[in-house]
């Protein structure tokens, strides 16, 4: 029995020099259906007699905005776009090694550190917008100077953890999947994909609520930077 | 077979038996004191609950580095 290496992604054809691999054609037919299906579902809204489509977006859209409210706090709008696309895609992309034949994308490492560094530039961007450029590098050194290596190093490790969980949760789930379909093959498998579509659901909140929690860090230093500051 | 790849296979088996020990007397000490906090306040539910999965998602990253560890040793290893 030979294994392939879940560390390496299968090349299906290239484009001049530049390789094509399956977990690409994958994200980028995932994010052809849902931009289909965004502009199909949001076709026809109404404030009276909302069709069920709509009353059910209303209820991802609305979940979406607490959560963001709670975590972050303040005004859930900026915020909301970004937390709720990375929480969409991941849960269907999570969920995408149901159809047979189909990898699931974030089950390659390249994925989700494309997904992570998405939310490092947020971050980034995010605390400048609060804080202003200058105001924002001095809250690295903010305890004291001496918090500076570690609070740099920690803004790399954390996007770099991101990476790496979202990785190793997907990727075991689908590595025992296969390793007990080649055991034993009808039914055992059902109870480990069921488990699997936990662990997705779960890993996407998780993801988008560390998201929450790494833009809210750089908020509330904000936040707390001005309460210190006589205005 | 050489020793190389033996001493492999061990390490990563090691790895992941000796690395998902501390993850989960972890995870179990944080769950119990999240069981203990909701019973005592229930209407902080929510909030408990929140912190509780990003602390466990935190906690479960030192398994998925083992595990990540063992899958460089018997898929990429440099020396095999």
């Amino acid at each position: 029995m030979t294994i392939n290496s879940p560390l390496e992604s299968h090349i299906v054809f290239t484009i001049g020099s530049v390789p094509v691999a399956q977990p690409v054609i994958t994200t980028w037919a995932i994010m052809a259906a849902l931009v289909t299906g965004s502009w199909w579902a949001t076709r026809r809204l109404r404030v009276e007699h909302p069709s069920r489509v709509q009353a059910a977006l209303e209820m991802i859209v609305e979940t979406v905005t607490v959560q963001i409210r709670e975590t972050i706090g303040g005004a859930p709008k900026p915020y909301l776009p970004l937390i709720g696309t990375l929480f969409i895609f991941l849960l269907v992309a999570n969920w995408s090694s149901l159809l047979p034949g189909v990898e699931p994308p974030t089950a390659t490492l390249e994925t989700d550190a494309a997904l992570a560094l998405i939310v490092f530039a947020a971050t980034l961007w995010f605390g400048v917008r609060a804080l202003g450029l200058r105001r924002y590098l001095a809250t690295f050194a903010m305890p004291s100077a001496f918090m500076l290596p570690i609070n740099l190093v920690e803004l790399f490790t954390r996007s770099f953890s991101l990476t790496v969980r979202l990785f190793g949760n997907v990727m075991s789930g689908a590595f025992m999947i296969g390793v007990v379909l080649s055991l034993a093959g009808l039914f055992v498998p059902i109870p480990l994909m069921a488990l699997e579509m936990l662990t997705g659901a779960v890993q996407a909140y998780i993801f988008g609520a560390l998201a929450m929690v790494f833009i809210g860090s750089a908020i509330s230093e904000a936040s707390d930077n001005q309460q210190g500051t006589p205005a | 077979m050489n020793w190389i790849h033996i001493a492999s296979i061990l390490g990563a088996a090691i790895a992941i038996a000796i690395g998902s020990v501390g993850p989960a007397l972890g995870q179990g000490r944080s769950v119990a004191a999240a069981m203990d906090a909701i019973a005592r306040q229930p209407e902080a539910a929510n909030t408990v609950s929140r912190a509780l999965f990003v602390g466990l998602a935190m906690i479960e990253t030192m398994a998925i580095y083992c595990l990540v560890i063992a899958l460089l040793l018997l898929f990429a290893n440099p020396f095999a």
